[in-house]
Protein backbone atom coordinates (compact mmCIF):
# COMPACT_ATOMS: atom_id res chain seq x y z
CA UNK A 1 0.00 0.00 0.00
CA UNK A 2 1.53 3.67 -0.95
CA UNK A 3 0.70 6.97 -1.45
CA UNK A 4 1.33 9.23 -4.09
CA UNK A 5 1.40 12.91 -2.94
CA UNK A 6 2.75 15.92 -5.40
CA UNK A 7 6.18 17.36 -4.53
CA UNK A 8 5.73 19.90 -2.08
CA UNK A 9 2.10 19.33 -1.38
CA UNK A 10 1.06 22.19 1.17
CA UNK A 11 -0.81 19.89 3.97
CA UNK A 12 -1.17 23.00 6.93
CA UNK A 13 -2.99 25.43 4.62
CA UNK A 14 -6.14 24.65 5.76
CA UNK A 15 -9.60 22.88 4.23
CA UNK A 16 -8.12 19.40 4.31
CA UNK A 17 -6.83 16.57 6.86
CA UNK A 18 -3.22 17.26 7.38
CA UNK A 19 -3.11 13.58 7.80
CA UNK A 20 -4.61 12.07 5.36
CA UNK A 21 -6.04 9.40 7.00
CA UNK A 22 -9.57 9.13 8.44
CA UNK A 23 -10.47 10.46 11.81
CA UNK A 24 -11.56 6.81 13.48
CA UNK A 25 -8.18 5.52 12.32
CA UNK A 26 -6.20 8.69 13.80
CA UNK A 27 -7.52 8.20 17.08
CA UNK A 28 -6.74 4.26 16.87
CA UNK A 29 -3.14 5.55 16.53
CA UNK A 30 -3.63 7.95 19.44
CA UNK A 31 -5.34 5.31 21.70
CA UNK A 32 -2.55 2.98 20.59
CA UNK A 33 0.45 5.66 21.18
CA UNK A 34 -0.89 6.03 24.89
CA UNK A 35 -1.22 2.51 25.48
CA UNK A 36 2.26 2.30 24.70
CA UNK A 37 3.12 4.66 27.72
CA UNK A 38 0.87 2.35 29.97
CA UNK A 39 2.98 -0.73 29.12
CA UNK A 40 5.97 1.23 29.24
CA UNK A 41 5.30 2.13 32.53
CA UNK A 42 4.54 -1.18 33.86
CA UNK A 43 7.95 -2.86 31.90
CA UNK A 44 9.92 -0.03 33.59
CA UNK A 45 8.75 -0.16 37.16
CA UNK A 46 9.57 -3.31 36.76
CA UNK A 47 12.94 -2.62 35.49
CA UNK A 48 13.64 -0.53 37.81
CA UNK A 49 12.73 -2.55 41.19
CA UNK A 50 14.91 -5.43 39.44
CA UNK A 51 17.60 -3.21 39.40
CA UNK A 52 17.05 -2.07 43.09
CA UNK A 53 17.63 -6.10 43.77
CA UNK A 54 20.84 -8.05 44.95
CA UNK A 55 19.02 -11.03 42.96
CA UNK A 56 16.71 -11.69 40.59
CA UNK A 57 15.94 -15.64 39.84
CA UNK A 58 17.36 -16.54 36.23
CA UNK A 59 14.03 -16.58 33.55
CA UNK A 60 16.28 -19.84 31.94
CA UNK A 61 15.55 -21.31 35.71
CA UNK A 62 11.77 -20.18 36.08
CA UNK A 63 10.67 -20.80 32.35
CA UNK A 64 11.92 -24.24 31.79
CA UNK A 65 8.66 -26.67 30.75
CA UNK A 66 7.17 -28.14 27.81
CA UNK A 67 3.43 -29.14 28.12
CA UNK A 68 4.08 -32.98 27.89
CA UNK A 69 7.56 -33.35 28.97
CA UNK A 70 7.27 -33.11 32.80
CA UNK A 71 10.63 -31.78 34.19
CA UNK A 72 13.11 -31.95 31.46
CA UNK A 73 14.77 -28.70 31.33
CA UNK A 74 13.76 -26.55 28.46
CA UNK A 75 14.43 -23.31 28.83
CA UNK A 76 12.79 -21.17 26.45
CA UNK A 77 10.97 -23.67 24.75
CA UNK A 78 7.64 -22.55 25.21
CA UNK A 79 7.92 -19.10 25.13
CA UNK A 80 9.43 -19.66 21.81
CA UNK A 81 6.34 -21.48 20.66
CA UNK A 82 4.31 -18.46 22.03
CA UNK A 83 5.68 -15.65 20.06
CA UNK A 84 6.12 -17.70 17.16
CA UNK A 85 1.96 -18.17 17.29
CA UNK A 86 1.56 -14.54 17.89
CA UNK A 87 4.09 -13.70 14.62
CA UNK A 88 1.98 -15.78 12.81
CA UNK A 89 -1.19 -14.41 13.48
CA UNK A 90 -0.01 -11.03 12.88
CA UNK A 91 0.46 -12.23 9.45
CA UNK A 92 -3.05 -13.97 8.95
CA UNK A 93 -3.80 -10.32 10.01
CA UNK A 94 -2.05 -8.50 7.81
CA UNK A 95 -3.09 -10.78 4.74
CA UNK A 96 -7.00 -10.22 6.03
CA UNK A 97 -5.85 -6.21 5.86
CA UNK A 98 -4.35 -7.01 2.14
CA UNK A 99 -7.79 -8.85 1.42
CA UNK A 100 -9.62 -6.13 2.59
CA UNK A 101 -7.79 -3.46 0.02
CA UNK A 102 -8.58 -5.49 -2.83
CA UNK A 103 -12.79 -5.78 -1.94
CA UNK A 104 -12.20 -10.01 -1.46
CA UNK A 105 -14.74 -10.56 1.12
CA UNK A 106 -13.80 -14.13 1.22
CA UNK A 107 -10.16 -14.00 1.58
CA UNK A 108 -11.08 -11.43 4.86
CA UNK A 109 -13.08 -14.20 6.43
CA UNK A 110 -10.37 -16.77 5.82
CA UNK A 111 -7.72 -14.53 7.19
CA UNK A 112 -9.41 -13.14 10.01
CA UNK A 113 -10.59 -16.70 11.20
CA UNK A 114 -7.39 -17.94 11.25
CA UNK A 115 -5.94 -14.33 13.37
CA UNK A 116 -8.75 -15.66 15.92
CA UNK A 117 -7.47 -19.15 15.92
CA UNK A 118 -3.80 -17.75 16.47
CA UNK A 119 -4.93 -15.78 19.93
CA UNK A 120 -7.02 -18.09 21.08
CA UNK A 121 -4.17 -20.77 20.82
CA UNK A 122 -2.15 -18.08 22.48
CA UNK A 123 -4.70 -17.82 25.29
CA UNK A 124 -4.28 -21.20 25.75
CA UNK A 125 -0.54 -21.50 25.93
CA UNK A 126 -0.83 -18.56 28.39
CA UNK A 127 -3.19 -20.46 30.46
CA UNK A 128 -1.09 -23.52 30.69
CA UNK A 129 1.72 -21.19 31.78
CA UNK A 130 -0.01 -19.48 34.52
CA UNK A 131 -1.09 -22.81 35.87
CA UNK A 132 1.95 -24.52 35.76
CA UNK A 133 3.46 -21.42 37.86
CA UNK A 134 1.01 -20.76 40.67
CA UNK A 135 0.33 -25.18 41.27
CA UNK A 136 4.16 -26.41 40.78
CA UNK A 137 5.63 -26.23 44.60
CA UNK A 138 9.08 -25.60 44.94
CA UNK A 139 11.14 -26.61 48.15
CA UNK A 140 12.84 -23.29 50.25
CA UNK A 141 14.45 -22.86 53.12
CA UNK A 142 11.73 -19.82 55.34
CA UNK A 143 12.95 -19.69 59.36
CA UNK A 144 14.91 -22.56 59.09
CA UNK A 145 12.10 -24.89 58.23
CA UNK A 146 12.00 -26.34 54.57
CA UNK A 147 8.41 -24.88 52.78
CA UNK A 148 6.78 -25.88 49.88
CA UNK A 149 5.64 -22.58 48.07
CA UNK A 150 4.45 -21.55 44.49
CA UNK A 151 5.43 -18.65 42.50
CA UNK A 152 2.15 -16.22 43.13
CA UNK A 153 2.01 -12.81 44.36
CA UNK A 154 2.48 -13.45 47.55
CA UNK A 155 5.67 -15.85 46.86
CA UNK A 156 8.89 -16.79 44.98
CA UNK A 157 10.95 -19.86 45.26
CA UNK A 158 13.34 -18.24 43.12
CA UNK A 159 15.48 -17.52 44.94
CA UNK A 160 19.56 -18.19 45.70
CA UNK A 161 20.38 -22.09 46.32
CA UNK A 162 20.82 -22.62 49.79
CA UNK A 163 24.42 -24.83 49.15
CA UNK A 164 24.14 -28.02 49.72
CA UNK A 165 20.73 -28.70 50.79
CA UNK A 166 18.50 -30.94 48.91
CA UNK A 167 14.82 -31.91 49.49
CA UNK A 168 13.29 -35.00 48.12
CA UNK A 169 15.78 -35.30 45.41
CA UNK A 170 15.08 -30.96 44.96
CA UNK A 171 17.61 -28.51 45.41
CA UNK A 172 16.25 -26.05 48.06
CA UNK A 173 16.27 -22.19 47.72
CA UNK A 174 15.67 -19.52 49.74
CA UNK A 175 12.53 -17.10 49.10
CA UNK A 176 13.06 -14.82 46.19
CA UNK A 177 12.39 -11.19 45.46
CA UNK A 178 8.37 -10.90 46.38
CA UNK A 179 7.66 -8.42 43.62
CA UNK A 180 8.89 -11.29 40.71
CA UNK A 181 5.41 -12.49 40.71
CA UNK A 182 2.99 -9.28 41.02
CA UNK A 183 5.32 -7.71 38.13
CA UNK A 184 4.89 -11.53 36.11
CA UNK A 185 1.33 -12.07 36.61
CA UNK A 186 0.13 -7.96 36.39
CA UNK A 187 2.35 -7.14 32.97
CA UNK A 188 1.77 -10.77 31.10
CA UNK A 189 -2.00 -10.99 32.99
CA UNK A 190 -2.61 -7.00 31.26
CA UNK A 191 -0.86 -8.25 27.73
CA UNK A 192 -3.43 -11.23 27.71
CA UNK A 193 -6.36 -8.91 28.29
CA UNK A 194 -4.80 -7.35 25.22
CA UNK A 195 -5.03 -10.63 23.27
CA UNK A 196 -8.62 -11.88 24.52
CA UNK A 197 -9.74 -8.00 23.61
CA UNK A 198 -8.11 -8.56 20.43
CA UNK A 199 -9.57 -11.73 19.60
CA UNK A 200 -13.74 -10.03 20.55
CA UNK A 201 -12.56 -7.56 18.10
CA UNK A 202 -11.44 -9.41 15.77
CA UNK A 203 -14.75 -12.29 16.28
CA UNK A 204 -17.00 -8.83 15.64
CA UNK A 205 -15.56 -7.76 12.63
CA UNK A 206 -15.71 -11.63 11.15
CA UNK A 207 -19.24 -11.40 12.09
CA UNK A 208 -19.72 -8.33 10.32
CA UNK A 209 -17.53 -9.07 7.17
CA UNK A 210 -19.92 -12.48 6.79
CA UNK A 211 -23.14 -10.12 7.14
CA UNK A 212 -21.95 -8.03 4.48
CA UNK A 213 -21.75 -4.72 6.50
CA UNK A 214 -18.20 -3.79 4.81
CA UNK A 215 -19.10 -4.79 1.39
CA UNK A 216 -22.31 -2.50 1.76
CA UNK A 217 -19.75 0.45 2.76
CA UNK A 218 -17.64 0.05 0.35
CA UNK A 219 -14.58 -0.24 2.09
CA UNK A 220 -13.19 -2.89 4.42
CA UNK A 221 -11.62 0.22 6.96
CA UNK A 222 -12.64 -1.37 10.30
CA UNK A 223 -10.49 -4.68 9.65
CA UNK A 224 -7.56 -1.73 9.03
CA UNK A 225 -8.29 -0.54 12.60
CA UNK A 226 -8.71 -4.04 14.33
CA UNK A 227 -5.41 -4.88 12.64
CA UNK A 228 -3.61 -1.74 14.16
CA UNK A 229 -4.51 -3.27 17.61
CA UNK A 230 -3.74 -6.76 16.74
CA UNK A 231 -0.47 -5.71 15.58
CA UNK A 232 -0.19 -3.67 18.70
CA UNK A 233 -0.44 -6.86 20.80
CA UNK A 234 1.99 -8.41 18.79
CA UNK A 235 4.29 -5.05 19.11
CA UNK A 236 3.95 -5.33 23.16
CA UNK A 237 4.57 -9.15 23.23
CA UNK A 238 7.71 -8.66 21.60
CA UNK A 239 9.02 -6.07 24.95
CA UNK A 240 6.94 -8.61 27.36
CA UNK A 241 9.04 -11.55 25.73
CA UNK A 242 12.43 -9.69 25.87
CA UNK A 243 12.07 -8.20 29.39
CA UNK A 244 10.76 -11.40 31.23
CA UNK A 245 12.06 -14.25 29.20
CA UNK A 246 15.44 -12.88 27.38
CA UNK A 247 17.35 -10.74 29.50
CA UNK B 1 -13.66 -10.48 -9.20
CA UNK B 2 -11.11 -7.70 -8.39
CA UNK B 3 -12.22 -4.00 -8.03
CA UNK B 4 -11.22 -1.16 -5.87
CA UNK B 5 -11.95 -0.07 -2.67
CA UNK B 6 -13.76 2.88 -2.05
CA UNK B 7 -12.14 6.20 -0.57
CA UNK B 8 -12.61 5.63 3.04
CA UNK B 9 -13.70 9.46 4.37
CA UNK B 10 -13.47 12.81 3.05
CA UNK B 11 -10.73 13.15 5.42
CA UNK B 12 -8.16 11.47 2.94
CA UNK B 13 -7.14 13.56 0.04
CA UNK B 14 -4.80 10.89 -1.55
CA UNK B 15 -6.30 7.37 -1.77
CA UNK B 16 -3.74 4.80 -0.43
CA UNK B 17 -2.90 2.73 -3.54
CA UNK B 18 -3.16 -1.45 -2.38
CA UNK B 19 -0.47 -3.40 -2.37
CA UNK B 20 -0.61 -5.90 -5.29
CA UNK B 21 1.32 -8.65 -3.77
CA UNK B 22 1.17 -10.32 -0.40
CA UNK B 23 5.39 -10.42 -1.59
CA UNK B 24 6.46 -7.56 1.56
CA UNK B 25 4.11 -9.11 4.48
CA UNK B 26 5.76 -12.61 3.94
CA UNK B 27 9.51 -11.12 3.63
CA UNK B 28 8.96 -9.24 7.00
CA UNK B 29 7.35 -12.65 7.85
CA UNK B 30 10.67 -14.09 7.30
CA UNK B 31 12.76 -11.10 8.92
CA UNK B 32 11.27 -11.62 11.80
CA UNK B 33 11.31 -15.22 12.55
CA UNK B 34 15.17 -14.96 11.74
CA UNK B 35 15.70 -12.11 14.50
CA UNK B 36 13.72 -14.13 16.87
CA UNK B 37 15.87 -17.64 16.13
CA UNK B 38 18.79 -15.18 16.70
CA UNK B 39 17.59 -13.52 19.90
CA UNK B 40 16.97 -17.23 21.17
CA UNK B 41 20.09 -18.58 20.29
CA UNK B 42 21.69 -15.31 22.53
CA UNK B 43 18.81 -16.22 25.24
CA UNK B 44 20.39 -20.42 25.31
CA UNK B 45 24.16 -18.52 24.89
CA UNK B 46 23.40 -16.66 27.83
CA UNK B 47 22.12 -19.59 29.92
CA UNK B 48 25.52 -21.51 28.67
CA UNK B 49 27.32 -18.39 30.30
CA UNK B 50 25.57 -18.77 33.63
CA UNK B 51 26.60 -22.72 34.14
CA UNK B 52 30.47 -21.31 34.81
CA UNK B 53 30.20 -20.09 38.18
CA UNK B 54 32.92 -17.02 37.42
CA UNK B 55 31.04 -16.06 33.93
CA UNK B 56 32.19 -12.44 32.72
CA UNK B 57 29.51 -9.92 33.34
CA UNK B 58 30.28 -7.95 30.88
CA UNK B 59 29.99 -10.54 28.01
CA UNK B 60 26.55 -11.25 29.29
CA UNK B 61 25.64 -7.43 29.29
CA UNK B 62 26.94 -7.05 25.47
CA UNK B 63 24.58 -9.91 24.26
CA UNK B 64 21.69 -8.56 26.34
CA UNK B 65 22.37 -5.46 24.56
CA UNK B 66 22.38 -7.01 21.28
CA UNK B 67 19.22 -8.60 22.33
CA UNK B 68 17.51 -5.29 22.86
CA UNK B 69 18.69 -3.89 19.57
CA UNK B 70 17.39 -6.74 17.69
CA UNK B 71 14.10 -6.55 19.76
CA UNK B 72 14.16 -2.61 18.33
CA UNK B 73 14.74 -4.39 14.65
CA UNK B 74 11.60 -6.22 15.25
CA UNK B 75 9.34 -2.98 16.34
CA UNK B 76 10.76 -0.91 13.69
CA UNK B 77 9.16 -4.12 11.15
CA UNK B 78 5.86 -4.54 12.58
CA UNK B 79 5.15 -0.53 13.00
CA UNK B 80 6.19 -0.11 9.45
CA UNK B 81 5.23 -2.83 7.20
CA UNK B 82 2.38 -4.50 9.05
CA UNK B 83 0.81 -1.61 10.62
CA UNK B 84 1.50 0.64 7.46
CA UNK B 85 3.17 3.63 9.85
CA UNK B 86 5.57 3.19 7.09
CA UNK B 87 3.16 4.68 3.78
CA UNK B 88 1.83 7.22 5.60
CA UNK B 89 3.09 10.69 5.05
CA UNK B 90 5.23 12.12 7.29
CA UNK B 91 2.84 14.54 8.99
CA UNK B 92 1.39 11.25 10.58
CA UNK B 93 4.57 9.38 11.40
CA UNK B 94 5.90 12.31 13.20
CA UNK B 95 3.08 12.95 15.60
CA UNK B 96 3.16 8.79 17.02
CA UNK B 97 7.36 8.56 16.69
CA UNK B 98 8.56 12.14 18.46
CA UNK B 99 6.61 11.34 21.78
CA UNK B 100 8.23 7.75 21.93
CA UNK B 101 11.41 10.21 22.86
CA UNK B 102 10.43 10.59 25.80
CA UNK B 103 10.79 7.27 26.65
CA UNK B 104 14.80 7.78 26.03
CA UNK B 105 14.93 9.80 29.52
CA UNK B 106 11.77 7.64 30.93
CA UNK B 107 14.85 4.39 30.73
CA UNK B 108 17.60 6.13 31.63
CA UNK B 109 16.01 8.44 34.54
CA UNK B 110 14.44 5.21 36.25
CA UNK B 111 17.06 2.52 35.59
CA UNK B 112 19.53 5.03 36.99
CA UNK B 113 17.13 5.44 40.13
CA UNK B 114 16.98 1.22 41.04
CA UNK B 115 20.05 1.32 40.33
CA UNK B 116 21.25 3.85 43.17
CA UNK B 117 18.19 2.28 44.95
CA UNK B 118 20.48 -0.97 45.16
CA UNK B 119 23.67 1.04 46.25
CA UNK B 120 22.00 3.01 49.24
CA UNK B 121 20.49 -0.16 50.28
CA UNK B 122 23.56 -2.02 50.70
CA UNK B 123 25.61 0.84 52.20
CA UNK B 124 23.10 1.49 54.85
CA UNK B 125 20.19 -0.59 55.07
CA UNK B 126 21.93 -3.91 55.53
CA UNK B 127 19.13 -6.06 57.16
CA UNK B 128 15.76 -4.88 55.35
CA UNK B 129 13.66 -7.69 55.03
CA UNK B 130 13.42 -7.11 51.52
CA UNK B 131 16.94 -7.73 50.37
CA UNK B 132 17.28 -11.60 50.09
CA UNK B 133 20.77 -11.85 48.98
CA UNK B 134 24.09 -10.94 51.21
CA UNK B 135 25.01 -7.47 49.76
CA UNK B 136 28.60 -7.66 47.14
CA UNK B 137 32.26 -7.90 49.24
CA UNK B 138 33.94 -4.69 49.65
CA UNK B 139 30.63 -2.83 50.56
CA UNK B 140 30.29 -1.96 54.28
CA UNK B 141 27.79 0.08 55.90
CA UNK B 142 28.55 3.52 56.39
CA UNK B 143 31.22 3.61 53.73
CA UNK B 144 30.46 6.81 52.35
CA UNK B 145 31.18 8.29 56.04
Amino acid sequence: MSTTVPAGYKWWSGGKSPFNVSYGKLMMWYFLMSDTFTFGALLISYATIRMSQNYWPDPNHVFNTFPGFGHTNLPLAFVSLMTFILIMSSVTMVLAVNAGHHMNRRGVEKWMAWTIVGGLAFLGCQAWEWTHLITGEHAVLINGKIQEISTTVKGNPWGPAVAGLMHEGHQVNTPGPIAFGGFFFGITGFHGFHVFSGVVINLIMLIKTRLGHFEQRGHYEMIEKAGLYWHFVDLVWVFVFLCFYLV
Amino acid sequence: MEQHAAVASPEITFPHEPASSTKRVWKVFWILLIITMVELSFGFTIYFIHMNPNFNEHLVLAFKGTIVILSLAKAYYIVSVFMHLGDEIRNIIMTIVLPLLLFIWFIAAFLWDGHSWRNLKNEFNRDLPQQTQPQPEGQKPGALD
